[in-house]
């Protein structure tokens, strides 16, 4: 096969599972909880899911099997995103710990169930669930080959997201409405938004977009679920805040993320990237080191949800 | 970051911050008894005292085991803790933890020539590295504004990724049939200082000693000096703190400073503890750095607190290794380290239910009728006595974010 074309695919499958984490993300923190949990969201969504495919593979395959793993990823992803919920907006906890104990939590419990359900911590699942050609739109040249070829629905799932997701934040009552408590809740709450309210939904919504971004980034780049997505969740909230936390934004930086990923993974394979003898560690880093500049550069005018990180208090000025 | 380096306004509730650390343990207990429970009820009792006694098992070996575990999460827990005394949440330690490692492995392998005085080399060349790493976020808050949660994020895999890189490709550096670094020369290796004739068979070393010495230093800082009540200051409330004449930028950076340089003593600590520690190049943050927060909000940001803490998650730790013998994965403890965690992030709740009957009962006391606000968003209590006086030199006003 094209270079090109294994290159912009295999970018796909690393992007789309942080372009959904960094819009999940995005919704937390507009609405003014900073969700650090994203990591530990993830893995409880994939750990759940992929789970779910071990035991009903027996059953089902392809892609009915996939879209009910969504669900439960989901699912998973918005129970577990509750405990960070309660605790950063009812209980007044400092955001970052509370995130940094789930974070510690969901791979710890991943392990403890593997062990006890099944004796090992990896749960194996079959990959039944790649499309080697969508009909019609696979033969359109170039974009077929990059987008319709040996691509997973997961891959629409995420376009979608991202559709909706940018729609919501932006053109509806609802959205209007989260970004408000972000910004300033006092304000918010003057005018009979319930603050409350507004940061569960959007604290419930990165555990929904969360959940599913697990387990879209274990299915395409492995055939067993080992307690852990490698960082990712970290990278998702580098993606979000390289993306200023917008969602146009943070697919230019998922992309950007996912092609660096990409190449560090898979640069052996690809003699033009060889030949240039940069090392793969250095491709590696480049996402992180990307991210502190742009930050440096932007804190003047950081787009930042204002009340991002501070509890809401009602008795506050 | 609000919440964390505050002190309560009364005095009288300082051990607040204790009954809410131990009942953050007991219901992590509790949560862990009831999965152990849940999984497989016929040996939930006996696990259970495992995780309990188990450390205490082999005798003095488990004790001196749990004091060997404790070292290098002793010197994270100060790190973050101090951090968060000083108004900082240092998440970064991790990276610094590996760096400090790094350099203290580098010195051990290379500068052979050092005879006695090699391992003290190599400890400092730990602690400069950890300070060097923490010294980007810390200017990056400080010059930029950055947030360190998310600088130190970045760092951590950015110190790992490079650290993995360096070892990799440093053939005086890299062990290629195992994938991990060479071992140090022995004179890098920390005395024993007779402690392995008190705990035989056990890896403990003078590294619990020097450990100890940092707590007793970072307690002198933070309340016998000047320097450290600037620090202090300026975490409460930066803004007033430069109005007050301090040097608000200088004090940030010392702070991540000092804060990284005790998580790269942490990684000197454990790698050169002789006990057969190499850095393996696998793609994975450290987990001394991630401990070393357990530590610190445990132990209540306070270096006797953390000395105490530390030891109490070496022991359950220790205690789950024995755990196998009952069907259970050691997991368990990890489990039970993060619900600890996550009560004690809201333990505000236990001192606003206490502060909450004490007024109701000065109110009865009085006659009942007086209506008495709810107290609103009560600052956590990580503090020490002459907070106090920071809290009225620099009024709490939303702090820095």
């Amino acid at each position: 096969m094209n270079p090109v074309y294994f290159l912009c695919q295999q970018t796909m499958l690393f992007s789309i599972p942080l372009l959904i984490v960094a819009l999940g993300g995005m919704f937390s923190e507009r609405s003014g909880v900073v969700n650090i949990a994203l990591e530990g969201i993830m893995t409880i969504g994939a750990f759940a899911s992929i789970l779910f495919i071990n035991t009903f593979q027996d059953r089902m395959s392809g892609q009915p099997l996939l879209i009910l793993a969504i669900l439960v990823a989901a699912l998973a992803g918005i129970i577990f995103s509750l405990f960070h919920a309660y605790a950063s907006i009812h209980m007044k906890a400092d955001q970052t710990i509370s995130g940094t104990a789930l974070n510690m939590f969901a791979p710890a419990f991943a392990i403890f169930t593997a062990r006890q359900i099944q004796g090992v911590q990896q749960i194996n699942f079959n990959n039944t669930f790649r499309i080697q050609k969508v009909p019609v739109l696979g033969d359109i040249p170039i974009l077929g080959e990059v987008l319709f070829q040996n691509a997973y629905i997961t891959t629409y799932l995420g376009i979608l997201v991202l559709i909706i997701a940018s729609i919501v934040l932006n053109k509806t009552k609802f959205g209007l409405r989260l970004r408000a408590c972000g910004e300033h809740p006092q304000a918010a709450d003057s005018v009979g938004i319930n603050v409350y309210k507004m940061r569960y939904a959007g604290v419930a919504l990165s555990g929904i977009l969360g959940g599913i971004g697990g387990l879209v980034f274990v299915i395409p780049t492995s055939t067993n679920f080992n307690a852990s997505v490698a960082g990712y969740g970290f990278l998702a909230l580098a993606v979000l805040i390289f993306g200023q936390w917008k969602p146009i934004r943070i697919l230019y930086a998922a992309l950007f993320f996912g092609l660096m990923k990409t190449i560090a993974s898979a640069y052996s394979g690809i003699p033009f990237l060889t030949s240039l003898g940069i090392p793969s560690y250095l491709y590696k880093m480049i996402p992180y080191i990307a991210t502190l500049i742009v930050l440096a550069f932007t804190s003047k005018k950081s787009q930042a949800p204002k009340a991002a990180g501070v509890p809401y208090d009602k008795g506050k000025r | 970051m609000s919440g964390i380096g505050n002190s309560s306004k009364k005095s009288g509730w300082k051990n607040l911050g204790l009954i809410s650390s131990i009942f953050a343990i007991i219901i992590g207990l509790l949560v862990g008894f009831l999965i152990l429970l849940f999984s497989n009820p016929n040996q939930a009792i006996g696990g259970f005292k495992t995780i309990l006694t188990g450390a205490l098992t082999d005798g003095s070996k488990g004790i001196g085991m749990v004091l060997y575990y404790a070292t290098p999460i002793i010197c994270t827990g100060l790190s973050v803790g101090f951090a968060f005394k000083t108004g900082l949440f240092n998440i970064g330690a991790t990276g610094q933890f590996t760096v400090g490692a790094f350099a203290s492995v580098v010195v051990g392998i290379t500068a052979t020539k050092l005879g006695n005085i090699h391992w003290i080399v190599a400890l400092f060349a730990a602690v400069i590295a950890g300070a060097l790493w923490a010294l980007i976020p810390g200017l990056l808050k400080a010059y930029a504004n950055i947030n360190e949660v998310i600088a130190g994020i970045m760092t951590n895999y950015i110190g790992m990724y490079l650290v993995n890189w360096i070892v990799k490709d440093t053939n005086a550096l890299f062990n290629m049939l195992e994938n991990r670094s060479k071992p140090v020369a022995p004179t890098a290796n920390i005395p024993k200082a007779l402690l392995d004739q008190i705990f035989k068979g056990s890896y403990v070393n003078a590294g619990i000693i020097i450990a100890v010495i940092a707590a007793i230093i970072i307690y002198i800082i933070l309340n016998k000096t000047t320097f450290g009540y600037e620090l202090k200051a300026v975490g409460f409330n930066r803004d007033a703190s430069k109005y007050a004449g301090i040097n608000e930028k200088k004090s940030i950076v010392w702070s991540m400073v000092i804060s990284g340089a005790l998580a790269g003593l942490g990684g000197g600590l454990f790698y050169l503890a002789g006990s057969g520690k190499y850095i393996e190049v696998v793609d994975e943050l450290a987990s001394a750095g991630f401990d070393g927060i357990s530590v610190a909000l445990l132990g209540l940001s306070h270096p006797i607190g953390i000395l105490l803490s530390a030891i109490f998650i070496a022991y359950i730790k220790q205690g789950g290794f024995y755990l196998q013998l009952f069907e259970y994965s050691g997991e368990i403890i990890d489990i039970i380290i993060a619900v600890i965690i996550y009560f004690s992030a809201f333990s505000m709740i236990v001192r606003n239910f206490i502060s909450n009957r004490e007024r109701k009962r000065k109110v009865d006391h009085i006659g009942g009728s007086a209506q008495i606000p709810a107290p609103i968003n009560e600052p956590s209590d990580y503090g020490s006595e002459n907070e106090e006086e920071i809290r009225e030199a620099t009024q709490e006003e939303g702090g820095d974010k």
